[in-house]
């Protein structure tokens, strides 16, 4: 429907337009937004019910693993990592989703991002959370996992991971509560909320009042955070794309691996925020807030990233393929027209060109397009790194015989529970923490929306009023 | 000179010398500890050895006996072959031969480079052994080694009353345990005491020497190899050296 009127209609009055459809007031706003957390139903706990037990699964898959050995799993000698590096990658990958919405769109101002960011930055936290237990779990000896920081080499590109993960992470949690604080002083005072509840926002929310000294530290911290994180972002997936290129493997040992990673993380994290996007939309009725704008906009980014994953693939595999070392032709072999032909060929059409075109095609990115392509994108991209763990392994270094994996139910049963996990804690904090940062929408400069008790806007009618910038007056949440 | 300049010069001078004493605090902090090359002193009383080896493909037939006698003096789980028979072929006009692969024992080890813990660390004498009450099972090093060398104790390992009564050491490395990375050892307590590995005298053929590459003398038990002589006459190469691995295996070929 808007999609409609904007390409008949200009500019200057488009802002209008969105200017009417936007009356909210902050009441409604407020309503909408904390409805999910003072208001919980029969539906929330089935969906609980159901990850819960997905992840109990998982752990008790691990539980086998742990009393057993890694025995239980489909891994051997020669193909010694599969479903749990390819998941750790996967989920690191999607990570990156929270920085590049939050902070780059924070950082050059784009102000459309405001209604996504808080989803954004906790996909990052999340996802690095589970990403990071992989690591764990893939371990033959977790209970020496200590000996990582007590006696890490510094010349080990899993101790340079471990590092920059640890920073990702920590830099990641503040980065997402500190744009929190002024939403969650204004959740301790809402109607319905348990004591128990309160205590807690009122302990994380310190003494925010919203006065302008605590405006402009908290902005200043933001914009120090958003700047800190990008480049930890971006040496995160450089890393874990580094424990690969490290070794003297054919696949592996690639100077591209680094850009290539960091691309394909991004690409993969835009799919995952736009599909916890509509999945929010849905269930929460934020679609007052999600308008198809958001969806365009971050269609168009993954299509653009999208573009640039096909860019490097052809790159890495045309200069491995056209001349490469006896190895990496037996590889490509492998991969374009052997064993792992099938995977291969379903992440190029249905992971890489499907999706282009769903996302390149104006009748087809529609929200349901878009949703659809990013769906795609992310089985794609799990497939991808499957393909880029497994076929190196199974290649001969000596002789002809390749390895075979097979994974098991134990590996299998432990990525459904990642999954499911990753899904519940998002889920679990949409029930303690507004999913839309409702503070920096009031201070949306285009839709100037920033004093509750002051006369209502008396300019929305005119263009001009659009114009007016955040107003500096003390504008505490209440 | 403003007040605002002087201070920031200051500031600078102060932060660099700050910056320099931590520099210079950690490259100490660095010499004493083992963090960057995970290597320790290995034996001490008789260095510098230069433990290597010797495979004369010509020899070998590929029976498998050197296999199975380091899986015995060494207690091996099944799944391992700490020396292990390949048939690989050079190129399509010549036939295809066996290749014993023990652990190459790098001069400059991949596996011992990625690890993230140290377990994995290379003794002055140039044998390269794993720590196995540091090593966590990340398993980084079998991506690393070229040549497949190592192995992984996927579940627990079987026992002996022998195995389990032996006291363990990276030297000597069993009993065997779950969920760590293990490989040959280069039988390098064997060549201190002046003992042929088992590899070596378990070989009908007499097909593998082993010594002191320090001594350029190497011996399979019946005759002594003058390492540099015979390097040269039948112009041994070591297998993908080309990687820059420095093994300290040299092959014969059948030429």
């Amino acid at each position: 429907m808007e999609r409609a009127h904007e390409s008949i209609i200009s500019p200057a009055a488009r802002l209008v337009i969105l200017l009417v459809e936007e009356q909210l007031t902050d009441e409604e706003m407020e309503r909408i937004i904390f409805k999910p957390i003072i208001k919980t139903g029969a539906g929330f706990y089935a969906v609980v019910a159901v990850l819960g037990g997905l992840v109990a699964l998982g752990a008790y898959a691990y539980y086998v693993q742990l009393s057993e050995g890694l025995i239980v799993t489909g891994m051997t000698d020669i193909v010694i990592w599969g479903v749990y590096i390819t998941n750790f990658v996967f989920f690191i990958g999607i990570s990156h989703a929270g920085t590049l919405i939050s902070a780059i769109l924070r950082l050059t101002k784009a102000e459309w991002r405001r209604p996504i960011t808080r989803m954004a930055e906790a996909i990052t936290v999340f996802a690095l959370l589970v990403g990071a237990s992989m690591i764990l779990i893939d371990l033959g000896r977790p209970d020496r996992m200590m000996n990582v920081p007590l006696y890490g080499r510094i010349g080990s590109a899993i101790l340079w991971d471990f590092t920059s993960i640890l920073a990702y992470l920590a830099g990641s949690m503040l980065y997402l509560y500190l744009p929190l604080i002024p939403d969650l002083a204004r959740a301790k005072e809402l109607k319905g909320i348990p004591r128990w509840k309160q205590k807690i926002y009122s302990f994380l929310s310190f003494k925010w009042k919203g006065t302008k000294e605590q405006k402009m530290r908290l902005e200043r911290g933001i914009s120090v955070m958003a700047i800190i994180i990008v480049p930890i972002a971006v040496s995160v997936h450089t890393v874990v794309s580094w424990i690969f290129s490290m070794t003297p493997r054919a696949g592996w040992h690639s100077t591209i691996f680094g850009p290539y990673f960091v691309v394909g993380a991004i690409f993969s994290g835009i799919a995952s925020i736009i599909i916890a996007m509509a999945i929010f939309r849905k269930v929460f009725g934020f679609e007052k807030f999600l308008k198809p704008r958001h969806f365009k906009y971050l269609g168009l980014m993954l299509l653009t990233l999208n573009i640039a994953y096909i860019y490097f693939t052809l790159s890495e595999y045309l200069t491995a393929g056209y001349w490469g070392q006896e190895s990496e032709g037996q590889l490509l072999a492998a991969i374009f027209g052997g064993e792992y032909a099938t995977y291969f060929w379903i992440f190029v059409i249905f992971g890489l060109l499907v999706p282009a075109f769903i996302l390149a095609i104006p009748q087809t990115r529609t929200i349901k397009g878009i949703v659809f392509a990013s769906i795609l994108v992310n089985i794609g991209m799990w497939i991808k790194r499957f393909i880029i763990t497994v076929p190196s392994l199974a290649l001969p270094q000596i002789g002809s015989e390749w390895g075979v994996y097979s994974p098991t139910w134990v590996e299998w049963s432990i990525t459904i529970g990642a999954v499911a996990g990753f899904m519940l804690m998002f889920l679990i904090f949409s029930k303690f923490f507004p999913l839309i940062s409702i503070w920096e929408i009031k201070e949306d400069p285009t839709t100037k929306k920033h004093v509750v008790d002051g006369p209502e806007p008396t300019s929305s009618k005119s263009a001009e009023g659009t114009v007016q910038i955040r107003s500096h007056s003390d504008s505490s949440a209440d | 000179m403003n007040a605002g300049r002087r201070r920031f010069v200051k500031l600078l001078g102060i932060g660099a010398a700050t910056i320099g004493a931590s520099l210079a605090g950690v490259s100490q902090l660095l010499r004493h500890l083992p963090l960057v090359k995970g290597d320790s002193d290995g034996s001490a009383e008789n260095a510098p050895r230069k433990w290597g080896m010797i495979i004369d493909l010509k020899k070998c037939d590929g029976c498998r006996a050197c296999t199975e006698a380091c899986k015995i003096a060494h207690h091996i789980p099944f799944n391992q072959e700490w020396i292990k028979i390949y048939e690989v072929e050079d190129n399509p006009l010549t036939p295809p031969y066996h290749l014993p692969r023990p652990c190459m024992h790098c001069e400059e080890p991949p596996c011992r480079n990625v690890c993230p813990t140290g377990a994995t660390y290379r003794r002055k004498d140039g044998v390269v052994l794993i720590n196995h009450d540091r090593c966590i099972g990340c398993r980084y090093c079998m991506t690393a080694c070229p040549y497949s060398a190592r192995y992984f104790n996927w579940g627990d390992p079987p026992h002996t009353q022998e195995e389990l009564a032996h006291e363990y050491s990276p030297e000597e490395p069993w009993p065997h345990i779950r969920g760590v990375v293990e490989k040959c050892d280069f039988c390098v307590t064997h060549g201190e005491k002046g003992i042929l590995p088992p590899c070596v005298t378990g070989c009908p053929s007499g097909a593998i020497y082993y010594g002191d590459l320090a001594e350029d003398a190497v011996s399979n038990g019946q005759e002594l190899l003058k390492v540099s002589e015979v390097v040269r006459v039948r112009q041994a190469f070591r297998y993908k050296e080309e990687l820059g691995t420095g093994p300290r295996v040299y092959y014969l070929p059948r030429g």
